[in-house]
């Protein structure tokens, strides 16, 4: 996985709630067998409209999507994931996300950052204003900065578990972590009742 | 203090616990389909490792697969791709399989239980968000994404952060006619699409008591519907016997130790949940959905909303695009509402009772002039089972076209799809644009009311039969 310590962008802003993963990519693209080329399946439906806001001119090579709360929910396909970062974004951000989303994006290092509704309103206004502002999503100081002079600036804390902050600093692959505790896992292993199930028949 | 259901499955699951970190977990049971698993089997691949417990992997074709023609080469060759990559995979790799064809194949959903392996107190993962299903056998049960497919392939645990606890208590009788999807479609629009976010909840009380697994298992598998990461019931009798003598069901002295086991997964008298809601079964009805969203619902009595009644500027938002997208407009009784489409199956309905269900309602009626119905059972187990009781006959008789198991129309990744504008009765669990197919518009559905629905043209529950009104145009 890449590692993500601070990016700076221009801003997609995404005035909608309840964005689902059928949004996001829908179920057609799910057939593929790689990871990569999902780009143009992105908000496919969404799209066809050439006033969508992705289809804008000045929205073109934008990097941080800001979207409604509720972001990424329905189904587990990471291909979600893989959509958005294909297309060229490297951070969401919006009020709530779905979980299984959440846990996806990390696991890429696709940053996502939650932060009040009041925020992300005014993220949404200050870009609508002026579509070249570049928004600075910052992982090492958990800020999201727009700079510039009172009234167009902005600065946002934001949280983000210790351990997932860490491991996308470092970019850190889950697998070669994991099997660090080999010893645990054979130990466990060894303990478990005789009475679990096993898919191949006795 | 005491610990609910799913603290006590988590805690016995637990291979590591460092202070600032995520639990490692063990898993149980790791289900595959075609989907989500060819990119995690190609990391395994690129960093040379194998998968650590064949003998707690399964897979299945299920979203891809074809419901006509089965024996004929698949048309899609993206599909066909597809399922020749898990195939592959499979074989390469040594995970058992049920392919397009064999006896086992269905929804993921639906084989793990009717194999006896889906079993109280494991823990079970899928890259499918419906993998909450297994809860109803008070299984800790969640979808993953393809990274967690594979980090499960490698290892057989999960990193995973903790979770909240919700209690859904519904107490009393459900009314005639009201079925387990009409309660949780009810919870969904009671707690709203986000309102499980975080939670694992654990549906108890007199009402969810007495219903069949089949039943419990329509409910834990729409938990997602409320964002929820895990939806689950304390196994008790009905459980127990559910699972006895089915193939991997634990037999003998071993099942003497897992039903003592069993027992001990109830939430404590002095557990506390996080975060409780209370449901009153006799105060339900026949519901339906009338957006895009499974929040977006109400009782069949009722009308399509107004989205000027909404106080919240995003929920009203959110209906207006609703209407929009459905072709509805407010205050519209939702009984007036006409279908061109009926589907029956799905691993939230496509059980062997919901076909039962829906038979009885159809026997000795025919499917409404015009109207298009599929009955896709969730499993060639539930086919055989169906065709041994007749119902296959009750359906086509009736005018119902009787097809081959799989996702199907819940999703429209094989041929079956709506149409656009096409409009549907559904008994799968997600109404969202364009998810039966492109401009599709879809309405959620029990079994009882999807059969009534086909009968009369228009949304209806059983109790309209009776008095056979005209049929309704919108
Ligand atoms: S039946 Fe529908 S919800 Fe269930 S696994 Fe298949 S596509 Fe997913």
């Amino acid at each position: 996985m890449d590692a993500f310590t601070t990016h700076t962008g221009r801003v997609v802003p995404l005035r909608r709630g309840n964005v689902d993963t059928d949004q996001i990519i829908p179920a057609h693209w799910l057939k593929k067998v790689t990871r990569d080329g999902f780009e143009d399946g992105l908000f496919e439906a969404w799209r066809k409209d050439p006033e969508f806001v992705l289809n804008r001119p000045e929205r073109r090579g934008a990097s941080v999507l800001v979207a409604g709360p509720d972001f990424g929910t329905g189904s587990s396909r990471e291909h979600a994931v893989w959509a958005l970062q294909n297309y060229g974004f490297r951070a969401v951000i919006s009020p709530r996300f779905a979980d299984i989303f959440r846990g996806n994006s990390l696991k890429n290092g696709l940053l996502t950052v939650m932060l009040p509704q009041e925020t992300v309103e005014r993220l949404w206004a200050l870009t609508e204003a002026d579509p070249t502002l570049e928004v600075t999503v910052d992982l090492v100081a958990r800020e999201v900065r727009v700079p510039g002079p009172e009234g167009t600036s902005l600065t946002a804390e934001f949280e983000l578990d210790e351990n997932a902050r860490w491991r996308l600093l470092e970019g850190l692959d889950d697998i070669s972590l994991t099997l660090k505790n080999e010893p645990h896992i054979a130990a466990y292993e060894a303990s478990r009742p005789a009475f679990k199930p096993s898919t191949t028949l006795a | 203090m005491g610990r609910t259901l799913a603290e006590k499955v988590w805690d016995d699951h637990v291979v590591r616990r460092a202070e600032g970190e995520p639990d490692l977990l063990f898993i149980d049971l790791h289900l595959l389909h075609e989907v989500t698993s060819p990119q995690a089997f190609d990391g395994l691949r690129q960093n040379g490792r194998a998968v650590r417990r064949l003998d707690l992997t399964i897979a299945t074709e299920d979203h891809n697969t074809p419901t006509l023609d089965i024996d004929k080469p698949i048309a899609d060759p993206v599909s066909r791709v597809q399922l020749e990559t898990l195939r592959k995979n499979c074989a390469d790799f040594g995970v058992r399989l049920h392919p397009l064809g064999d006896v086992e194949q269905g929804v993921v959903h639906v084989v793990g239980p009717q194999l006896g392996l889906t079993q109280p107190g494991t823990t079970v993962v899928c890259g499918d968000s419906h993998t909450s299903t297994h809860g109803a056998f008070g299984a800790l049960a969640f979808g993953i994404g393809t990274s967690q497919v594979e980090h499960v392939l490698a290892t057989q645990t999960l990193p995973l952060a903790p979770f909240r606890t919700m209690a859904v208590t519904v107490e009393g009788e459900l009314p005639e006619d009201v079925t387990a999807k009409d309660l949780i479609l009810a919870v969904i629009a009671r707690i709203g699409t986000g309102g499980g976010q975080g939670y694992v909840i654990e549906y108890r009380g007199s009402a969810i008591e007495k219903l069949s697994m089949e039943a419990r298992m329509t409910i834990c598998n729409m938990s997602i519907e409320a964002g929820a990461r895990a939806g689950m019931i304390a196994p008790d009798r009905t459980t127990f016997d559910y699972l006895e003598g089915r193939p991997h069901a634990p037999q003998g002295a071993d099942r003497d130790a897992a039903v003592e086991y069993w027992r001990t997964l109830r939430t404590d008298d002095d557990a506390v949940f996080d975060h409780e809601v209370v449901i009153d079964a006799a105060g339900l009805a026949p519901f339906v959905t009338w957006g895009t969203n499974p929040g977006q619902g109400a009782p069949l009595s009722a009308s399509v909303p107004d989205p000027a009644s909404y106080q919240d500027a995003s929920e009203k938002h959110a209906a207006e695009k609703a209407l929009e997208y459905m072709g509805l407009t407010a205050g519209q009784p939702l009984r007036e509402i006409g279908v061109d489409t009926v589907f029956v199956g799905s691993c939230t309905n496509g059980r062997i009772e919901d076909l039962r269900a829906a038979a009885e309602i159809l026997r000795g009626r025919s499917v409404a002039e015009g109207l298009r119905m599929l009955v896709v059972p969730g499993s060639v187990r539930v086919s055989l089972q169906a065709v041994a009781e007749g119902l296959d006959k009750i359906f086509t008789e009736a005018g119902a076209e009787w097809r081959h198991a799989g996702c199907s129309m819940c999703l429209g990744m094989n041929p079956d799809q709506l149409a656009p504008g096409e409009r549907a009765a559904s008994t799968s669990n997600r109404n969202f644009e364009g998810r039966q197919g492109k401009g599709g518009r879809t309405h959620l559905v029990s079994p009882q009311v999807a059969a009534a629905t086909a009968v009369l043209g228009h949304l209806a529950s059983p109790a309209d039969l009776s008095d056979a009104p005209a049929l309704v145009e919108v």
